[in-house]
């Protein structure tokens, strides 16, 4: 065991020098590493949010309402079919996400059923196979039909909607300029959102609440809205609040006329007569020429700009625009004005998203806990460094510098590895300089047990080292099961726990078994001493 | 003048203290467990969902004028706590009624009622709101984890030993478990995620310890055959115990650092540690190891460790 070739010695020896290589940035800062040679890494160990200051965001993309819209639009849909080809039918509701009516003459029922398969949509069922199916589930027992979603359908609109809205999200954080935000999907139907540096999420938080979907209709001029006595509201008409005044309420056509969807440009900007705040918008060219059309068609009648089902403003129309570009005013403030033309940019989220969970931390709270953690650790350290020299003398030193090696290689391998250290993980370092001495300890009191035995020198050394092998693997294996449980079943902070504690476990019985034993042996075969003093 | 001198063939008889210890750690369990079914545990806003709001002030507010400050924005349950020092102060408000989107307001209503009825600067430092949602996975994803790791040592010590060996690691590991959230219970202390994470290395920790005591009595089933049982685990513990009470005070220095030093946020974390390096050294020498004397060990190792005993040789 005390036997180290001169591969071997200069293998170590280059595995050590490459680890303080990895680990030098970070006593660096950013712009002396910016500053390296391309050869020297220059990666530094990745904070978490808990330590740089930032903001965590778990999002849920609310897919049960697009079913539901889905399915209203399909009744929508199938009210006009059933109308324009004269079907007798009554009792049409929907229940449980299906669609269910009774139809008058159930000698129809073929006719019927053939006619709502042209309202169906094939749904590929992957992307590897040509074969599609549709994607409406259509029952017919003698009158009564029963119309559903198929499960294809519905999952392939969710995972649409997922990824539609990741990429709206991203649009809208990236509006905002935030630095290095992280944005990804999680499970199936979450959104996690890390924005490094951001400690105070509301506006992010306000822009991503709402689904920014804007349209255009115009406001039913045949009913007026009387909050004491509420009219009957227009069959074709509804009912929707207005924007900045909870007590009024307009009654607009439901026919969108134009829609956000035709948006090319959206600039916050002042009107010049008012000089009030207002949006500026352009459409592209579909929306341009629908725009001009209705304008043009009703001169003289208040238009409702409508954003999230709430009615921002219903200017009365005095020129046809045909140049396609317009102006949303609603009494907004500067600010107000600035993120209506940022989520107008974006494009609407195709569902409302929820925010589950929300962690931020200020960065003044991360800088302390960083320097609390820098000191804890050097306190531990020196203090186990002592410890350690006081009982084991000699031995003790090598320990120790294999403890030094050990924590430059913990950081060096985080840097490479660019895993996140959060403030748990500092303390699963710290943790790690505790255990990490035990692989030297278990073989050091083996050692001291053979030469009690009255074994020499060399050979205590080299059995102490053989049989506390078993040993270190049984204890550390045990250890790192711990670890890679915490790793697969944590979140956040606890996985960057997981993690330090994991690379400490290797590298503490890495330097344990290479580093300290090739130092002994040097030392042995320098100073050939007779008896050790351990 | 070793410090640890009094180690060196030290012929200790654990084992004659096997029935005070037993007794002991069972009247510790069922304390543990009362307490727990009566106080119960307090749980963090990671598992019973809520807002969590850490704020710095320029002065020294008064914590009863704060009180009711919050208390009269009827947000439900409040807790007012100091935090570190007299600036720092931790509030943590109940989850709200009425799903994940409610629970998004607490934060904007506290943050406007503190900014305006206190005098000094407010700096909020840390902000964590928890919807129902995921406290749920999270209480499930915690309770799972230990389970699975509790499981994965029994398995992996039953295929390096035998079963009495992987049931005694076990059973040592339950009561290290429990004796930990017996004292988070007694002392309502906050119960989070980090805790779970603290457990979780507890286990592995308790375990590391466990197995080098079980390892030398392995060893020393081979090394003696005829030996009592009883003197053959003293004459184990003993050759282990120097290293026990290194590793351990090398782990509590860099620790009790830790707990003192390493600032309040991670101060349960690190409380949770100690506890579990004393419980689970304990446990190694007096549960775990006479364990192995009731459990029946097989004493006759010579197949079985045919390998083992030729690779020491």
């Amino acid at each position: 065991m005390l036997q180290f070739s001169r591969s071997k010695i200069t293998l170590i020896v280059a595995t050590i020098f490459m680890a303080i290589l990895l680990a030098l940035p970070n006593i660096f800062t950013d712009e002396r590493t910016s500053n390296f040679p391309p050869f020297i890494p220059s990666q530094k160990v990745n904070l978490g949010l808990d330590l740089q200051g930032g903001s965590h965001l778990l999002l849920e993309v609310d897919t049960e309402s697009i079913k539901s819209e889905k399915i209203d639009d399909l009744s929508f849909d199938l009210r006009r079919m059933l109308k324009k080809n004269d079907f007798k039918y009554g009792n049409l509701k929907i229940i449980d996400d299906s669609i269910k009516f009774k139809l008058n003459n159930s000698e129809l029922a073929k006719n019927v059923s053939d006619e709502i398969k042209k309202l169906s949509q094939s749904v590929s069922q992957n992307a590897l196979s040509s074969q599609s199916k549709s994607n409406l589930n259509v029952e017919i027992n003698n009158s009564l039909v029963n119309i559903s979603l198929t499960e294809d359908y519905l999952k392939q609109i969710s995972i649409s909607a997922v990824n539609q809205s990741i990429e709206i999200v991203r649009r809208r954080i990236d509006e905002l300029g935030t630095r290095e935000p992280t944005i990804q999907k999680q499970g199936t139907t979450r959104i996690l959102i890390q924005l490094p540096g951001l400690d105070d999420p509301e506006r992010i938080k306000s822009l991503l609440g709402q689904t920014a979907k804007l349209t255009f209709k115009l406001v039913d001029q045949k009913a007026s809205y009387d909050p004491s006595n509420p009219t009957k509201i227009p069959v074709g008409s509804e009912l929707l609040p207005s924007d900045s005044d909870f007590n009024f309420k307009y009654i607009v056509k439901k026919k969108v006329m134009v829609g956000g969807e035709n948006l090319v440009d959206a600039q916050p900007g002042f009107d010049p007569q008012t000089n009030e705040p207002v949006v500026n918008f352009r459409f592209d060219r579909i929306g341009a020429k629908k725009f001009g059309k209705v304008t043009k068609a009703n001169i003289g009648k208040p238009f409702a700009i409508i954003l999230d089902n709430k009615v921002v403003s219903a200017p009365v129309i005095r020129d046809a625009i045909l140049g396609g570009s317009g102006q949303i005013s609603g009494g907004f403030s500067a600010d107000e004005a600035a993120d209506l033309a940022v989520l107008l940019r974006a494009g609407a989220l195709p569902a409302p998203l929820i925010i589950l969970e929300e962690r931020s931390v200020g960065p003044d709270l991360g800088a302390d806990s960083v320097f609390a953690g820098k000191i804890a650790a050097l306190i531990g350290f020196v203090a186990v460094i002592i410890f350690m020299v006081l009982i084991y003398r000699a031995f003790g030193f090598f320990a120790d510098i294999a403890l030094i090696l050990n924590l430059v290689m913990v950081l060096g391998v985080l840097s490479l590895l660019q895993a996140t250290l959060t403030l748990p993980g500092i303390a699963g370092i710290i943790l790690t300089i505790g255990m990490a001495v035990d692989a030297n300890v278990l073989i050091f009191e083996r050692i001291k047990e053979e030469l009690r035995n009255g074994s020499s020198v060399i050979n205590a050394i080299d059995s102490g080292y053989k049989r506390a092998l078993s040993t270190i693997l049984d204890a550390n294996i045990t250890t790192l099961i711990a670890a890679s449980i915490l790793f697969f079943m944590g979140s956040g902070p606890v996985k960057g726990f997981s993690v330090t504690l994991a690379i400490g476990i290797f590298t503490s019985v890495f330097t344990a078994f290479t580093v300290t034993r090739m130092m002994i042996s040097i030392y042995i075969s320098r100073r050939k001493p007779k008896e050790l003093k351990l | 003048m070793n410090i640890l001198s009094f180690t060196t063939n030290s012929k200790i008889k654990f084992l004659s203290l096997r029935k005070p210890a037993f007794i002991l750690s069972l009247v510790l369990i069922i304390c543990s467990v009362l307490i727990y079914s009566f106080k119960g545990l307090n749980f963090g806003i990671d598992f019973r969902g809520g807002t969590l709001i850490e704020v710095e002030t320029s002065e020294s507010e008064n914590l009863s004028n704060l009180r009711s400050i919050l208390n009269n924005l009827e947000l439900g349950d409040i807790q007012v706590q100091e935090f570190g020092s007299a600036k720092n102060i931790l509030i943590r408000v109940e989850q709200q009624a009425g799903g994940d989107q409610i629970q998004q307001n607490v934060v904007n209503i506290v943050k406007t009622a503190l900014n305006t009825s206190l005098s000094s600067d407010v700096n909020f430092r840390r902000t964590e709101v928890v919807g129902p949602k995921v406290s749920s996975e999270l209480i499930k994803a915690g309770v799972i984890a230990i389970v699975v790791a509790v499981f994965a040592m029994l398995v992996y010590i039953w295929f390096r030993f035998e079963w009495q060996f992987s049931l005694g690691a076990v059973i040592a590991l339950i009561h290290d478990v429990l004796l930990t959230l017996g004292i988070f219970s007694l002392l309502q202390l906050e119960f989070n995620l980090s805790i779970i994470a603290a457990i979780l290395t507890i286990v592995g920790y308790s375990m590391n310890d466990t197995v080098v005591v079980y390892d030398r009595v392995r060893e020393n089933l081979r090394k003696y055959r005829k030996k009592e049982i009883i003197d053959l685990l003293n004459i184990s513990i003993n050759e282990t115990l120097s290293r026990t009470i290194m590793t351990s005070v090398t782990t509590l220095l860099a620790l009790l650092s830790l707990y003192i030093f390493g600032g309040s946020v991670i101060k349960g974390f690190t409380f949770a540690m100690i506890w579990g390096v004393l419980v689970g050294t304990y446990s190694s020498i007096f549960i775990a190891a006479p364990l192995l004397n009731y459990l029946k060990v097989k004493r006759d190792w010579s197949v079985s460790s045919a390998v083992e005993s030729t690779k020491n040789n």
